[in-house]
């Protein structure tokens, strides 16, 4: 059975929607559709002088071997942060979904992170990590691992990724932990009767039946990923060193609000803009079928 | 009645607050002085404003130096940008080709009708800030420069004489003595292009990039994959591979290792001294920065670096005079001086530092003179005045991240410096094809 609010006025939904509309238009399409405008010229950080340049400052883009490393470097980034942050917040709840005592006291530490920025987070995790006066530096230094992430990439990148999880396994957590609590107890308890493990149980029953809420963590994830990192990166490794973690949101900012370039910049936003598109819709076509709800 | 009253009460609070703002000119001014330095420019700024009751100057902090400096490109694109503002030294060529968006201080300050000299400065800082012609565009106002300092109980410590090696060879030679003495860390630097391309090249007068270094025109290219340079950063590099150096990043983080008595040599700006003052707990001085002793014509001098304050454009110009007012007043040698001394800045003008000298603040503070000394060791060449290259703060970065590629051993010198010149000049055409 279908509900359905049927409006008699002719424009009073039209009203209804405008304000929604009005916002979307103004903060959506309207930067986005200067972003794409602005690709397409060559300007001074004044703007000045204003010159349409055609496809020149994509060209220059994929000249840059910089640019293209950037590719690389996010699709790592987010697949990193989004395989690890899914799988971990999977673990910990199927963890806390058995605890009966203090289960909220649990559960609770868990969702804190949540509420810290994402700033913040960096903060926190840079301290922790800093070349000569970190904590975990310095446990790090007695175990005999030389850890310096303002000259070494890699680590900088796994400085950046464990900050990053730490900072979506909360949500991930929330979404996970509600996912199990729905699931039927009769369907575990009949698959013990009949002789599974905890471990068999698990493969066979839960995840199947987590699938739709694990799908829907992917994308909130690699979105995440691509986009709301940026203030864990511009606190810790602004980038670096030598652009191991420079992920393409970053490298707009950078090349916008640092250096002044519009124009490379705007063009680098019409590439994200392309390529978020294209996920969204290969996620959506594809991967969707093939869960099961 | 009672509406009667109350609209004589709204004309009185009016005719109240319309007071102030008729007789005076306000003056916005946006600066990145943070923490002691942003307390200083507002008492600079108040007493300016008690002085005389014609222009009120308001300082406002904008942030970090990128983030003021895009602060005001963005208010000129909005059409409201602020009569001055401070722009760091990599910023100069970016606000020099604004034609239109900014108006020369030498323009400001003869339309106004107020002294202003340009010899009064050291000639390293006119240089720095002029065009070609010799007419100042900006008004200098913190300038430093890169200087070498020693922790001299390290140095005890490891059986060495407590002076500063002056060489690169001696560097090295006394490098590794206090590592073979268990110092941890030896040497570190601030600011690595700066200290180690640029202010490298006018010590040792060679050019970083042709056209004199960018002054004489947009269509320059950087210079930086010569011998020289190749040889020196392989130095460092191999300095890195050693454990003889260890690279803190690309802004003052070096700062905090040397003054914390982490590391026992260090490279880093003048105006590092006020924090090493009331960090460090042990000995230290001030010397000049290394060079290499076979390289003909090393050292020349060093160059600034710093910010200086550029006159915004589209404004009244009663504003106009008031600017050039509060620059007169900036430029009195006696608040040179106190800027100088309170904050550790170099004095830019020749009469503050004569002033200086005379009240004895240098016998009280050794060392405190170092930095002019070396800025003014030779008269300025072509390749010691300065330099000016667009989006310079990309260009930077470009070879910070060269140079780190090699610190960590990724890239062979000559490679890096190569692909620093490489991209560093796609950055300078695209900044040439913007600004015709």
């Amino acid at each position: 059975m279908e509900k359905r609010v049927v409006f008699r006025s002719a424009w009073l939904p039209y009203v209804l929607v405008a304000p929604q509309l009005a916002i979307t238009i103004v903060f959506f399409f309207w930067p986005a559709a200067q972003a794409v405008w602005y690709s397409f010229q060559l300007q001074d950080a004044f703007g000045l002088q204003s010159e349409f340049v055609g496809l020149e400052n994509f060209k220059f883009l994929f000249r840059d071997p910089h640019y293209l490393q950037s590719f690389k470097t996010t699709a790592i980034f987010s697949v990193a942060v989004a395989g690890s942050g899914i799988a971990l917040s999977l673990l910990l709840a199927t963890m806390a979904d058995r605890v009966i005592r203090g289960a909220l006291v649990y559960k609770t530490i868990l969702i804190w992170p949540y509420a810290v920025a994402a700033a913040v987070a960096g903060v926190l995790w840079a301290f922790l990590f800093a070349p000569s006066i970190g904590i975990v530096t310095f446990v790090l230094k007695a175990m005999g691992v030389d850890w310096n992430w303002i000259i070494n990439g890699n680590q900088a990148m796994l400085l950046v990724i464990i900050a990053s999880v730490w900072k979506q396994i909360s949500y991930n957590f929330l979404f996970f932990l509600a996912g199990l609590q729905s699931i039927p107890k009769s369907l575990l308890e009949a698959a013990a009767i009949d002789g599974a493990g905890p471990s068999r149980r698990f493969w066979t029953i839960v995840v199947p039946l987590l699938s739709p809420t694990t799908f829907f963590l992917l994308v909130v994830n690699i979105v995440y990923a691509f986009f709301d990192t940026f203030g864990v990166i511009d606190t810790t490794t602004q980038g670096g060193p030598a652009q191991a973690t420079q992920i393409l949101v970053y490298k707009v900012y950078h090349d916008g609000v640092k250096s002044a370039d519009i124009g490379g910049s705007s063009a680098q936003s019409v590439i994200l803009m392309i390529i978020v598109i294209a996920l969204t819709a290969v996620q959506f076509r594809f991967i969707e079928r093939k869960v099961q709800y | 009645m009672r509406i009667k009253l109350l609209a004589a009460a709204l004309a009185g609070a009016g005719l109240v607050a319309a007071a102030p703002a008729q007789s005076q000119t306000e003056i916005n001014f946006w600066h990145s002085m943070g923490g002691a330095l942003g307390a200083k420019v507002n008492e600079l700024a108040d007493r300016f404003n008690a002085e005389q009751k014609e222009y009120k100057v308001n300082t406002i902090y904008k942030g970090s130096y990128p983030e003021s400096m895009t602060a005001a490109i963005a208010a000129y694109r909005a059409k409201n940008p602020p009569h001055i503002v401070q722009v760091f030294e990599v910023g100069t060529a970016t606000m020099m080709a604004a034609k239109g968006a900014i108006v020369p201080v030498a323009t400001v300050m003869r339309n106004a009708k107020e002294k202003f000299d340009p010899k009064a400065y050291l000639p390293t800082v006119t240089g720095y800030y002029s065009d070609l012609k010799g007419n100042m565009l900006s008004f200098p106002f913190n300038s430093s420069t890169v200087m070498f300092y020693i922790n001299k109980d390290a140095f005890k410590k490891a059986g060495l004489e407590p002076v500063a090696p002056k060489t690169w060879k001696e560097v090295i030679a006394v490098a590794e003595k206090l590592k073979a003495a268990g110092q941890q860390c030896v040497y570190t630097t601030s600011w690595p292009s700066w200290m180690h391309i640029e202010n490298f090249s006018a010590w040792h007068n060679v050019p970083i990039g042709t056209k004199q270094n960018g002054m004489g025109g947009f269509d320059t290219v950087f210079t930086i994959n010569s011998p020289l340079h190749v040889r020196h950063v392989a130095m460092l590099g191999d300095m890195a591979k050693k454990g003889l150096f260890t690279y803190a990043g690309r802004t003052n983080q070096g700062d905090a290792k040397f003054s914390s008595g982490e590391c026992a040599m260090f490279s880093g700006s003048a105006g590092a001294q006020a924090g090493i003052k009331k960090a460090a707990k042990f000995e230290w001085s001030i010397n000049f920065i290394p060079y290499h002793d076979d390289v003909k014509g090393a050292p020349q001098n060093s160059i600034i670096g710093g910010a200086s304050l550029w006159v915004m454009g589209g404004k009244k110009p009663a504003e106009y005079k008031g600017v050039a007012k509060f620059f007169s007043f900036l430029s009195r040698p006696e608040i040179q001086m106190d800027w100088h001394t309170s904050t550790g800045y170099v004095p830019i003008t020749q009469a503050s530092y004569e002033l200086t000298r005379k009240s004895g603040f240098y016998d009280q503070n050794p060392g405190a003179d170092m930095p002019v000394k070396q800025l003014t060791l030779h008269e300025p060449t072509a390749n010691s005045k300065g330099l000016r290259f667009g989006n310079f703060v990309q260009g930077r970065e470009v070879i910070e991240e060269e140079m780190e590629a090699v610190f960590a051993g990724k890239k062979d010198a000559k490679t890096a410096m190569n692909d620093a010149v490489k991209r560093g000049n796609e950055i300078l055409r695209r900044f040439q094809a913007a600004n015709k």
